[in-house]
């Protein structure tokens, strides 16, 4: 009887939900959560936009937990949302197990690595933004010492830290570049605070530009950064019009395009597996009228000269992912 | 003479001050402009619903089960151990190491030995505050909550540096091998005709269940238990019927430690089969209010272990399929905390009264 009873229930849970939920796109948030002023609120803003222009409608769900992300896909996957877009490289093991059981569903994975016919991923060449930051950082330090601060020591990370430090010592072999993690939880992509004492810290050792690749720590850092007159780097979005004329340049990751883009495809998504570099603007540093004070013609033009040999492979930046090490830092 | 009959006390304050904490979350959800009546149906239905609710509920319940044990065995003691959380991480390494490293012919064996070695880290990251509260006098509040992230940090040095794969992004060790997979409560279930969906619950449940009864048999029938108890009442007390305190405290510890360790069976053997940096998620924590709402019996554990699946679960089938911002989930979560563990005086002094009116009137 109740056995019976909680398998009808279930039935006509499905049935309820497929109902309303047809062919809807949806979009899975890691941990950090939507509004982390980074990476995750630029997979939210490039859907909104979506939804704004198309009017088009999508479900989502912030991850709180790691028993939930294998959970979230079946159940949008039975809901016949497609296709299904998550953000952040933890997505990578649960859509490797789950992708197979929905052949008809298109699952997209952002910075994460799964090898399926239905998986699209998304990755993107952070340590060459990050390198480019680099450069404008050596070039607008005067005391010689740049500071670098991460979220959690995780390899991506790295991958962020690796390809500043190359960028520094590319215009200054002599600069120092200090690094700092900011905690070893999860808290970390969200504790503001600690970034800014990180941030102090640095200043203390002689740091005059700082790079925060942390998530919603960051906002601490470029506060921090602001408030003690040296400049900062900013993260993912978009992120000079925080403190004007503070804020040295941001380096760019295109999160909101390639989910605009996915979602504009809809189900149609041809699935293929990309990295989105400096040549398509997957990755850049940013220029707009709160930092052209700070970022003179002779700055800008030896970034665009670095930034075409990287594109014509000239340059050739290392990947820390790639053999976990890294020529220009140690962790 | 007792100022309430028994069931009152164990019954009737938990069901109250959940239905208090119910109307609170229902105002809540009110408040910000959707239907409670639609939520509840929802996280009740999403979580004991169907079998695959069932199966998720059960699964979070194991967790806390083993965390509830914890906290609650060391409270016997008078010892108030927040560390579960470090406990619990340091016992995932160690049933990693035990699992990708030897090779096991059969999932039995490899639970036996994977139980020891989670247990063993467990109980060795509880050794260090333990030693430090029983020979030295440092809190254990104290200890036991930095050691979390001492914890924290040896587990993102471990995974980082040495367990992951080479050029792997996630900070994860590889996939445990084949044998080592425990069945899950689906397949368990298959060969006596029943349908359950496939969910993570596993085995484990039945490991955290046996635990329970264990621990039940060493709180009130053991000779170590009634010093546990003693100790946990008076230490001068303890002292004076010749029960060492430094000894109590290192074994209660120990113990706690080590079902902390064990809760990495379920999550990190039964569920993800392989070790992630973020593997306990705030169970250790959780594993606090088990063990308040529980009154520190192993049974009371077992059910507020239930009800805290059910509400991870039931959370999650809220964030799936409404605009109820996440955070209201843990809000809710918070509130029965509150009223179960906090505030429960305010529910039990006018339950007192009216039980010792009515008592007057009898008579």
């Amino acid at each position: 009887m109740t056995l019976m009873k909680s398998l009808m229930g279930a039935a006509a849970a499905v049935a309820l939900t497929a109902g309303s939920a047809l062919a809807n796109p949806a979009l899975i948030f890691d941990l950090g959560g939507k509004f982390d002023k980074s990476f995750n609120e630029a997979a939210y803003n490039g859907a909104k936009r979506w939804a704004d222009e198309t009017g088009g409608k999508y479900l989502e769900i912030e991850m709180k937990s790691e028993a939930q992300r294998e959970q979230a896909l079946r159940r949008f996957a039975e809901s016949g949302a497609n296709p299904i877009i998550t953000t952040g490289f933890a997505m990578s093991a649960p859509l490797a197990e789950v992708a197979a059981d929905y052949p008809d569903t298109k699952f997209v994975t952002i910075d994460g690595w799964v090898d399926a016919p239905n998986v699209h991923v998304v990755g993107f060449s952070e340590h060459e933004g990050s390198y480019l930051v680099g450069m404008l950082a050596a070039q607008a330090s005067k005391s010689g010492t740049v500071g670098f601060i991460g979220g959690m020591d995780v390899p991506l990370i790295r991958k962020f830290a690796c390809g500043y430090a190359q960028g520094v010592k590319a215009v200054n072999p002599d600069a120092t570049v200090i690094s700092n993690m900011t905690g070893t939880t999860p808290s970390a992509w969200n504790d503001p605070v600690k970034g800014s004492e990180l941030t102090k810290a640095q200043i203390s050792q002689g740091a005059d530009v700082v790079y925060a690749a942390a998530g919603g720590t960051g906002v601490g850092v470029l506060q921090t950064a602001a408030d003690e007159g040296i400049l900062s780097i900013g993260v993912d979005s978009n992120q000079n019009h925080l403190h004007p004329g503070k804020v040295l340049t941001s380096m760019l990751k295109r999160v909101d395009v390639a989910v605009y883009n996915i979602l504009k495809d809809g189900a149609d998504l041809e699935v293929s597996k990309v990295t989105l570099n400096l040549s398509d603007d997957g990755v850049g540093y940013a220029m707009d009228e709160n930092n052209a004070d700070l970022v003179n013609a002779d700055m800008q033009a030896s970034v665009e000269d670095a930034k075409a040999k990287i594109i014509s492979g000239e340059i050739a930046v290392h990947d820390y992912t790639s053999d976990d090490s890294c020529p220009a830092l140690n962790f | 003479m007792e100022k309430m009959p028994k069931w009152a006390d164990v019954v009737l304050i938990p069901v109250i001050s959940l239905f208090l904490a119910a109307i609170i979350s229902a105002l809540v959800i009110l408040f910000i402009g959707e239907s409670p009546t639609e939520a509840l149906t929802l996280m009740v239905n999403g979580a004991l619903g169907s079998t695959y609710g069932w199966g998720y509920t059960l699964y979070y319940a194991t967790n806390f089960l083993f965390t509830g044990l914890a906290v609650a065995i060391a409270a016997h003691a008078g010892l108030f151990n927040i560390g579960g959380e470090g406990q619990a991480m340091i016992g995932g390494l160690g049933l990693a190491l035990v699992c990708l490293y030897i090779p096991f012919p059969h999932w039995t064996i490899a639970l036996v030995v994977a139980a020891l070695g989670a247990g063993l880290f467990g109980a060795a990251w509880a050794a260090i505050p333990a030693y430090l509260q029983a020979k030295r006098g440092s809190h254990i509040v104290i200890t036991t909550i930095m050691f979390n992230f001492i914890a924290a940090a040896v587990l993102n040095y471990m995974l980082v540096n040495a367990l992951k794969p080479k050029g792997a992004m996630d900070p994860a060790t590889a996939k445990f091998p084949e044998s080592t997979q425990l069945p899950s409560l689906s397949e368990m279930l298959a060969p006596l005709g029943i349908e359950f969906t496939n969910t993570p619950a596993n085995v484990t449940l039945f490991v955290g269940i046996a635990a329970c009864v264990l621990i039940w048999g060493l709180i009130w029938h053991t000779p170590l238990g009634h010093e546990i108890r003693a100790l946990g009442k008076s230490e001068r007390g303890a002292v004076y019927a010749g029960i060492s305190p430094v000894r109590t405290v290192m074994i209660t510890m120990l113990i706690s430690g080590a079902l902390c360790g064990l809760m990495a069976i379920n999550n990190v053997m039964g569920e993800a089969e392989r070790l992630v940096l973020n593997a306990t998620e705030g169970a250790g924590f959780i594993g606090i209010a088990v063990a308040l709402m529980g009154r520190n019996h192993p049974f009371g554990v077992f059910l507020a272990a239930i009800l805290f699946g059910f509400l991870y679960q039931g959370g999650a089938e809220l964030a799936l399929w409404t605009n109820i911002p996440s955070e209201l989930i843990v809000v809710i979560q918070a509130l029965v905390i509150l009223f179960t563990g906090a505030l429960d005086h305010m529910v039990r002094m006018p339950l007192e009264k009216i039980f010792i009116a009515f008592r007057k009137e009898n008579a």
